[in-house]
């Protein structure tokens, strides 16, 4: 069964078209690499279906579930929709940690925050806390970072602050993960760390969508790899047939330019 | 004498106290909610507040001062003289002319409100959009995020320049003397025509000089205990 169903999806900035037309669907379990050249629309493509930019045409589905039609106008409708968007988690090229927060309060807070609405929430405060506490300790565990915990991000290297948003992400149980570029803010020597944590969540059969320049993780991480072109689709398949034996003209341009 | 000249300059010196704390707690919320219409996204909002700041801020406040102290009292009385009359004039024939304090105060935090609610917009647009976009995929309401994320990160940020403002209000209250309102300097003043003493006049600078170092001793606090985290 597919988890993410993408169907013809535009989008314009202004007279700009950026997306001419993306359909593609990931299965369950499986991890798909983006690539593509500077400006070919992958970021869009990633913020238009965790809704942090709104498509101007298409369908998105998340897990069966409709999160964005462009054919609904109804305004209720929409927001109730983009509810089920809570499934996609993103992280970051820039981290966007929470600075006046500790590794620890980074993972917590949102989850803090939801839990005030639950019933119980008065009565069993004490306990529902303890529990979100320990969950993200589990979660900054599974990336490496559980003598971390009280530090705040500016006391972090750059690969432990994206380790720290990747539990953070985690933490809110997302169905699907997204990565745009979560290496490329960081120095050569750091992106390991961060490769590293990918792999094992990859291991754990997480679904992810991931945006990459890192050709050769790509490569060995993914089931399927996307070749973006100026806003379309180019290449669609397995590693081996993207990025060992290309067909599209465009996309062996584009990788040799990596060869070097 | 030095008794009597330190009772007296205490007195003025509460004047300007009560100008200076009445000020900030009117302007630095209005300034918030100025900046918000200055970042407000409908057009004619934005437009009639940026107007109103810059004619604010390009202005002397001694200027706003004398404008709000004499133009109710003209206003009421050109209405008062009216033949004809509708109920906008008979409105306006009720202006009389203002408390002097009261019109002080009314132009320290108009003019005291613009100038935070610039300070205000300068942090709040500092933060960047990866704050509350990370807040969205989070989950989390815009007022969630506002709340809990950004805003003690403008507070860090706007820490340094309020200071300097503030420090700078203390000073400005004694432009209020401008509409007569009684205050330290005045008070330091009139012992040279009573008395013929000049030291009272160098005695009151002691007096600012010491509102100004609390000031600043507080402020670095509040920035020493906002250190931990950097923005
Ligand atoms: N908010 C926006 N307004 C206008 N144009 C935009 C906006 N966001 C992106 N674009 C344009 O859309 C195009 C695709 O941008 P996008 O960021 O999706 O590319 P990308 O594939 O992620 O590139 P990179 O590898 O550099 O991150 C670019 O030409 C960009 O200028
Ligand atoms: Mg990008």
């Amino acid at each position: 069964m597919a988890i993410l169903e993408v169907n013809n999806l535009t989008k314009n900035f202004g007279s700009t078209k950026v997306l001419k037309g993306i359909s593609f669907s990931l299965e369950e379990g499986k991890v798909l690499s983006i690539i593509g050249s500077s400006g070919s629309g992958k970021t869009t493509l990633l913020r238009c279906i965790n809704g942090l930019e709104t498509a101007t045409t298409g369908k998105i589905a998340v897990n069966d579930k409709v999160v964005f039609d462009s054919n609904i106008t109804d305004k209720n409708e929409l927001k109730e929709l983009k509810k089920n968007q809570q499934n996609i988690g993103l992280v970051f090229q820039q981290f966007n940690l929470f600075p006046q927060y500790t590794a620890l309060g980074n993972v917590t807070l949102a989850m803090k925050l939801a839990a005030k609405k639950r019933p119980d929430y008065k009565h069993n405060k004490k306990a529902i806390l303890e529990e979100i506490d320990a969950t993200a300790k589990k979660f900054l565990d599974k990336v490496g970072l559980s003598d971390k915990l009280n530090n705040y991000p500016c006391e972090l290297s750059g690969g432990q602050q994206q380790r720290v948003s990747i539990a953070r992400a985690l933490a809110m149980n997302p169905q699907i993960l997204f990565f745009d570029e979560p290496t490329s803010a960081l120095d050569p020597e750091l992106t390991g760390e961060i490769l590293k944590t990918i792999r094992q969540l990859a291991e754990d059969n997480m679904t992810m969508v991931i945006v990459t320049h890192e050709m050769n993780f790509a490569k060995d991480v993914s089931d399927e790899v996307i070749f973006m072109d100026d806003g379309v689709i180019a290449e669609h398949g397995s590693p081996e047939d993207v990025l060992v034996n290309p067909k599209n003209p465009r996309t062996q341009a584009f990788l040799n330019t990596y060869e070097k | 004498m030095f008794w009597t000249v330190t009772e007296s300059l205490l007195k003025g010196f509460g004047s300007t106290l009560e100008l200076f704390a009445l000020t900030l707690i009117f302007a630095l919320p209005l300034g918030l909610i100025i900046s918000f219409g200055s970042m407000s996204k409908i057009k004619p909002i934005n437009w009639f507040v940026r107007t109103f700041v810059w004619i604010i801020r390009g202005t002397p406040l001694m200027l706003q001062l004398i404008i709000i102290f004499y133009v109710p009292g003209f206003v009421g009385m050109w209405a008062r003289e009216q033949q004809t009359s509708n109920f906008i004039i008979e409105w306006l024939a009720t202006w009389k002319v203002i408390d002097r304090f009261a019109a002080a105060l009314i132009s320290f935090v108009i003019n005291y409100a613009c100038y935070f609610s610039e300070i205000y917009r300068g942090g709040i647009e500092s933060i960047s959009k990866g704050q509350y976009e990370a807040c969205h995929v989070l989950g989390m309401s815009k007022s969630q995020a506002f709340f809990h994320v950004v805003l003690l990160q403008v507070v860090k940020r706007i820490i340094p320049p309020m200071s300097n403002e503030i420090i700078t209000l203390v000073k400005d209250t004694s432009l209020a003397r401008i509409i007569s309102v009684y205050e330290i300097i005045w008070s330091g003043e009139s012992f040279i025509k009573s008395d013929g003493l000049l030291w009272p006049l160098f005695y009151t600078g002691v007096f600012f000089l010491i509102a100004c170092g609390l000031l600043t001793i507080i402020f670095n606090r509040i920035e020493k205990k906002l250190s931990y985290f950097s923005v």
